[in-house]
């Protein structure tokens, strides 16, 4: 049986650009997967796909049991739609914005009007519910963006980067809300190019670049196809590398490498903590002075990278301007993702899209 | 209907964007007032309307024109609104809920259509301040009136498809404006048509903009009632409304079209 969300050969091409090139994904009800990948390696274009904003070129999708391309209609009834970019119109405040969107789903208005007040109570915007939404900071926009998406209680749900450019305390409250829903049985489809976020909150991951699902599975399964643990020793002085790295050998499972401009060895092992601390007693003993000494385990960073040869974030070509919530780039096919942080992997750097304020 | 009840529910949201944003509504009054005033002062001694060069007929007769002009004017608003919505990540959103398809444009119409009635009366008592009159009794002055919104209507409908072919809201006042001059020029509004060129009279009486001048001097009794017999000029009232309801069918059908296919 197909899942809450399937797709199957989805393609889509913006003139020369081939934004979703096969893309097949199946989310079984009431889970989470998380749809990972870089600036413009095609998450929005399938999310907007998926969500009857899009329509594809070939493929089949089935959403909530109902195939997206031959009643969009129905698909709408059931799906909540959560983006980046909040979608919330700004000169109307948190309460009319939900009316408006509870009318919008059908919904007379006393009902409307009921659910607005439960929901800006639950996402703590009570206090701001007859402001507009353009005095809101960019944490409180997402959270009434997300309540808009919940107005109807949809059994799914998409979240594009629901926590691009929020700040951490922002990004872990929209994590606890998440989360909240999930375990109330919404079926939930998130792109993400935070690595740690899919970690965190989704049960299976699809790593997509360009267009392409190019691994999935669980957080564990992916990380285990890079490899257990390994030592990371950063050396003071440059002349005893070679004897670190033949105390390192001691203690690996696979080849020394070294990284000449940071001085670091790098070395498989197996033990964990307690051979971590076997090594700092070994190099201390022959006064080999060290900068820096970890324990790492992969992340998926590192799966990122050995899947695709390149760093995940890193890659947002795309990315740069200041484009500020208003028309960047949605236009062009190529910057479909919308983002504009190209931020290290794990460590979203608040933007401009989040207002300047880290908090309210 | 949930295609009514949706507009509505997007009509009221634009009305209280208007109220959220009111310097939207002063700017649309500021010009068709100077308008008034500019025609009526500077050009008013030096017209000869129905064999007289008063300003004051002048005035009368320039009324029905400053009218038409303003509601149409009403077209880069619409068509800036909606060039701004498309942009805005709050259409992903419209586009997504199960709301019919057409309501986001039929909305701001509407709301267009508020605020256009707001902008019409408002500019009626300054028109009655600088000594306009109605002759012909308040049921024939309201019908003058409902024509005048019925094409400001209409003419949103042009504003909404261009609003959906440029890529900005700049591009969507300029390019809602810019076609209006010579549409509100060529015709019967400033100029009594006798006076053009011969070639150009034909365009000016069948020009949709005209019959409802011309409708709104025969229905106010204001003088300048063109003598021409083009079936536009004779029918004016019919030839108002035909025109109306062929732009509002032509121009929602294709913009309803576009809004659909936008990606």
């Amino acid at each position: 049986m197909p899942g809450a969300i399937y797709a199957e050969g989805l393609v889509k091409t913006f003139g020369e650009v081939r934004a979703l090139d096969g893309v097949d994904l199946d989310v079984p009800q009431g889970t989470v997967l998380g749809l990972l990948g870089p600036n413009g390696a095609g998450k929005t274009t399938a999310v907007r796909c998926l969500t009857t904003l899009l329509r594809p070129d070939a493929g089949r999708a089935v959403v909530a049991g109902v195939d997206v391309l031959k009643h969009p209609d129905e698909v709408r009834r059931s799906i909540g739609l959560s983006g980046q970019f909040a979608a919330v119109d700004e000169y109307l405040t948190g309460r009319e914005n939900l009316r408006m969107v509870g009318r919008l789903y059908q919904m007379g208005a006393r009902e409307a009007k009921a659910r607005a007040d439960e929901l800006l109570d639950r996402f703590r915007l009570a206090d701001a519910a007859d402001r507009i939404a353009k005095t809101y900071s960019g944490g409180m926009r997402r959270r009434l963006d997300l309540a808009a998406a919940l107005v109807v209680r949809p059994p799914v749900m998409f979240m594009d980067e629901p926590t691009t450019g929020l700040d951490p305390r922002n990004r872990q409250q929209l994590w606890d809300v998440i989360q909240e829903l999930v375990a109330g049985g919404t079926t939930l489809l998130l792109t993400t190019q935070y690595l740690e976020e899919a970690d965190h909150l989704a049960h299976d991951i699809a790593v997509v670049d360009h267009g392409r699902v190019i691994a999935r599975g669980t957080s564990d399964q992916l990380k285990a196809r890079t490899g257990g643990e390994r030592v990371e020793v950063v050396v003071h002085d440059r002349e005893r590398i070679g004897e670190a790295r033949s105390v390192l050998a001691g203690f690996g499972e696979g080849g020394t490498t070294y990284e000449e401009h940071t001085r670091k060895l790098t070395v498989p092992v197996s033990g964990g903590a307690r051979l971590l601390a076997e090594v700092i007693r070994e190099l201390d003993a022959r006064g080999i002075e060290i900068d820096d000494i970890a324990l790492r385990r992969p992340t998926l960073d590192d799966v990122f990278i050995s899947l695709t040869g390149h760093a995940a974030a890193l890659n947002g070509e795309g990315g740069g301007g200041g484009a500020n919530g208003g028309n960047g780039g949605r236009d062009e096919a190529g910057a479909d993702d919308r983002t504009r942080t190209a931020g290290g992997p794990g460590a979203p750097v608040p933007d401009a899209a989040a207002g300047g304020k880290w908090s309210e | 209907m949930s295609s009514l009840s949706d507009s509505l529910v997007i009509a009221q949201r634009n009305v209280l964007r208007l109220t959220r944003i009111p310097e939207m509504v002063v700017f649309g009054l500021v010009q068709p007032i100077m308008f008034v005033v500019l025609f009526s002062f500077v050009f008013g001694g030096s017209m000869m309307i129905g064999g007289s060069t008063s300003a004051a007929g002048y005035r009368e007769f320039l009324m029905a024109g400053i009218f038409a002009q303003t509601v149409t004017f009403a077209t880069a608003g619409a068509g800036a609104g909606i060039a701004d919505d498309m942009h805005k990540g709050l259409i992903d959103r419209f586009r997504s809920l199960p709301m019919a398809r057409g309501a986001v444009l039929t909305g701001r119409t509407l709301a267009d259509l508020a605020q256009t009635t707001l902008t019409l009366g408002v500019l009626a008592v300054v028109a009655l301040l600088v000594g306009w009159r109605i002759h012909e009794g308040i049921p024939k002055a309201l019908l003058a009136f409902a024509l005048l919104l019925l094409l400001g209507y209409a003419f949103s409908w042009i504003g909404a498809l261009i609003g959906l072919t440029v890529r900005t809201p700049e591009a969507a006042t300029s390019g809602g404006l810019i076609w209006l001059f010579p549409v509100t020029f060529v015709s019967n509004a400033f100029v009594p048509t006798e006076n053009m060129a011969g070639w150009l009279q034909p365009i000016a009486e069948w020009n949709p903009f005209s019959a409802t001048v011309q409708a709104c001097r025969e229905l106010f009794g204001n003088p300048g009632v063109s003598p021409s017999d083009a079936w536009p000029m004779e029918h004016p009232v019919a030839a108002s409304v035909l025109w109306s309801v062929l732009i509002v069918a032509v121009f929602r059908t294709l913009a309803v079209r576009k809004y659909r296919r936008a990606e």
